[in-house]
């Protein structure tokens, strides 16, 4: 993985590098102190990854994302716990770190950017575009193939050797695992939160001790999978 | 009162010891820098700035183990946002604990 590294903080640099340096496969091409001199280095090389700081003078991390052409996958990096929500609605956001960032959150990242890597892969393997790919998902049904639209899914539920998928107005049933649908679903809105259930999270409207509502659904959160769900939130 | 101390930069290293002394020089530049931008930005009652710096000083606190410090940060910056300066000679003593260790680390 080529990466580069932009943050107007010197130490939040050298942490994230030397967190890097750790991982074999992760190459950092280059770090830069702000966005516009990060903008002049992508005119000319391409990487695979950009660990970006949010809050930045002049041209702020999410100024920058806007201006790209074809992003790379992003890994943000804050001090802002409050961001998180927001963070996900680009599809190339891979992971959000808070800051300062422990070994242990590091290296799920790094898991987390091989899986997104690995299904760009598998997406240009079978002859389509990564934003495409994301954004819909055909199931078959009584040997028809239908296309369902990511955003209007609210949920998936495993029932025995099948899986349920909830969307705004229906209701499907297909032969299927909650692991193969998992693998192509972004990580960045969706996530499981129970054995048996798949939430488009940014579908959820509320909450409580250990459920969540999605429409008129009430989904338990398991207590294994709650802490990833919190972090997910954007929480004042 | 809580003590800063070198246990996040030590787990960072896993015992690279160049790595420390060349990440404590870093600190040790940029912090003094920040620390005079927020006094001078704080002065001149440009909160908002204020609150900006306190956002990175912030980030320095919870390197140096401060949970105490990092969380009242949280709140300041906020409160800066808004205007209120309450909590302006707790972190006065924050930023006086950090100057001090990291004086006795160089």
């Amino acid at each position: 993985m080529k990466s580069i590294i932009v943050d107007d903080e010197a130490s939040a640099r050298a942490i994230v590098k030397e967190l890097c340096r750790k991982i074999p496969e992760m190459e950092v091409r280059a770090e830069f102190p702000n966005a516009l001199e990060a903008l002049k280095f992508l005119k000319n090389d391409e990487v695979d990854l950009i660990f970006l700081d949010i809050h930045m003078p002049k041209l702020t991390g999410i100024d920058f994302i806007e201006t790209l052409q074809n992003p790379p996958k992003i890994v943000l990096t804050t001090s802002d716990k409050n961001f998180a929500i927001e963070a996900y609605e680009y599809p190339f956001i891979v992971d959000y770190l808070v800051k300062p960032i422990t070994p242990e959150r590091f290296e799920k990242c790094i898991t987390r950017l091989e899986g997104a890597f690995e299904k760009d892969d598998l997406n240009s393997q079978l002859g389509g575009g990564t934003h495409g790919q994301e954004e819909e998902l055909y199931i078959n049904i009584d040997r028809r193939l239908i296309k369902l639209k990511l955003r209007d899914i609210l949920l998936i539920e495993a029932k025995g050797d099948y899986i349920e998928i909830q969307t705004n107005d229906k209701r499907y049933r297909v032969h299927s695992t909650l692991k193969k649908i998992k693998e192509k679903l972004p990580e960045s809105r969706f996530l499981q939160i129970h054995r048996s259930f798949i939430i488009n999270f940014t579908q959820i409207v509320d909450i409580q001790d250990n459920s969540v509502l999605i429409e008129r659904n009430v989904i338990p959160i398991s207590r294994s999978n709650r802490p990833e769900l919190m972090q997910r939130l954007n929480l004042l | 009162m809580e003590r800063p101390n070198l246990d996040y930069i030590k787990e960072i290293s896993g015992g690279n010891e160049e790595f420390e002394k060349r990440f404590l020089t870093i600190i040790q530049n940029e912090f003094p820098k920040e620390k005079s931008d927020y006094l001078e930005n704080l002065q001149q009652e440009n909160l908002e700035e204020s609150a900006k710096i306190v956002h990175k000083i912030k980030h320095k606190l919870g390197i140096l183990g401060l949970q105490e410090g990092y969380r009242l940060a949280i709140k300041y910056e906020e409160d800066l946002k808004f205007g209120n300066t309450n909590l302006e000679k707790d972190f006065q003593e924050i930023l006086h604990t950090v100057e001090e260790f990291i004086v006795k680390i160089a």
